[in-house]
């Protein structure tokens, strides 16, 4: 009797679907398609030299300078990068209506009603040799006092943080509170 | 007659899974290749400084991206930063050019809404991101970015 040739018993491939299942479960989780991050900023129009800018009250500005060396320049006098945040929000905000400090015109504003806007402005100045680490630096910190500050009135108004708020409130939000961050022309000073 | 018949044949067949397998594996592959898809490859080496207050953008199909670094391959190139627009090194003038390309690829309604993205490592120098900046207010692009990544610490 001619015994029956064996084949290769079938590989068992149910596990197969598992093992690939991990592996797309795994590239679903750590990969992300890179959403972009940063910090928002407008420019002003390119300047007409023949139009001479507006003449700014200096208890309306709030000059922070930067120089080649990273250092920080504000009230005259060389400061910390961690105390420009809560400066800037004094400034911005004025809170005991000091003669120092900028002034406020009352504006009507849908959904907060009256407030008073101030009419501060934070110029920024820095050198060309300052690095962009630096610059990246102060105007987080400028934006984190207005972030602040809006964050604030959204919860003394509307009862929650502005980035909760709906479109309309968020839009009184940024005509009660805003970005008033001004760039003075680039200066050389001091070589490259 | 009937002979043959088994008696659990109401039963349905096990659903053969050989296949699931394959299914997987081309999805896998699929995540596999469209995660690893990039805009442009980086000719130059930009390491993002970080920040606290940043938030995400809008709409990335209204976005344009200015790289600047020192290139990659620095022997070729020089240790002096560049800067980068789609797959090539460019000057500061060529941003113009750029911008308008970059606006003549869009619909006209969402020219207003195009917001211009630098990506600069940190240690470029202000001078140039200050020239880039002055050409952009130039051609009209005043919708700014500036690139970050989310900041751990919660101290400098």
């Amino acid at each position: 009797m001619a015994r029956k040739k064996k084949g290769l018993p079938a590989l068992n491939s149910s596990s197969m679907a598992d093992i690939s299942f991990l592996l797309l479960t795994f590239f679903l989780l750590t990969s992300s398609i890179n959403t972009d991050l940063g910090i928002q900023r407008r420019l002003p129009p390119p300047s007409d030299p023949n139009v001479k800018p507006p003449e700014i009250h200096k208890r309306n500005t709030f000059t922070v300078k930067v120089n080649r060396a990273d250092k920080i320049l504000f009230d005259g006098q060389i400061g910390d990068i961690n105390g420009l945040k809560d400066r800037a929000k004094e400034f911005l905000s004025n809170p005991s209506n000091l003669p120092n400090l900028p002034e406020k015109t009352e504006t009507e504003i849908p959904l907060i009603g009256k407030y008073e806007v101030s009419k501060g402005v934070i110029s920024l100045q820095n050198d060309r040799g300052t690095s962009y680490d630096m610059y990246f630096k102060v105007q987080n910190e400028l934006t984190a006092a207005i972030n602040e500050l809006k964050d604030e009135l959204a919860k003394s108004r509307f009862g929650r943080d502005y980035l909760n708020c709906s479109d309309a409130q968020r839009e009184a939000i940024d005509k009660a509170i805003p970005t008033a961050i001004s760039e003075a022309e680039p200066k050389n000073t001091g070589g490259k | 007659m009937g002979r043959f018949k088994k008696e659990n044949s109401k039963d349905l067949p096990p659903l053969s899974t050989g296949s699931m397998s394959d299914i997987i594996f081309m999805l896998l592959f699929f995540f596999m290749v469209i995660t690893t898809m990039r805009e442009s490859t980086l000719f130059v080496r930009v390491n993002v400084p970080q920040g606290s207050e940043i938030q995400k953008l809008e709409k990335k199909s209204l976005n344009s991206y200015i790289y600047v670094g020192v290139p990659i391959d620095e022997r070729k190139f020089g240790s002096a930063p560049r800067i980068q627009l789609n797959d090539q090194f460019a000057e500061v003038s060529d941003i113009k050019a750029f911008i308008e390309s970059e606006r003549a690829a869009r619909d006209e309604v969402d020219i207003p809404f195009l917001t211009t993205t630098i990506k600069s490592d940190k240690d470029v120098k202000m001078g140039d991101i200050t020239d880039i900046k002055q050409e952009l207010r130039q051609v009209g692009a005043l919708r700014l970015m500036y690139a970050a990544s989310r900041r751990v610490k919660d101290t400098y």
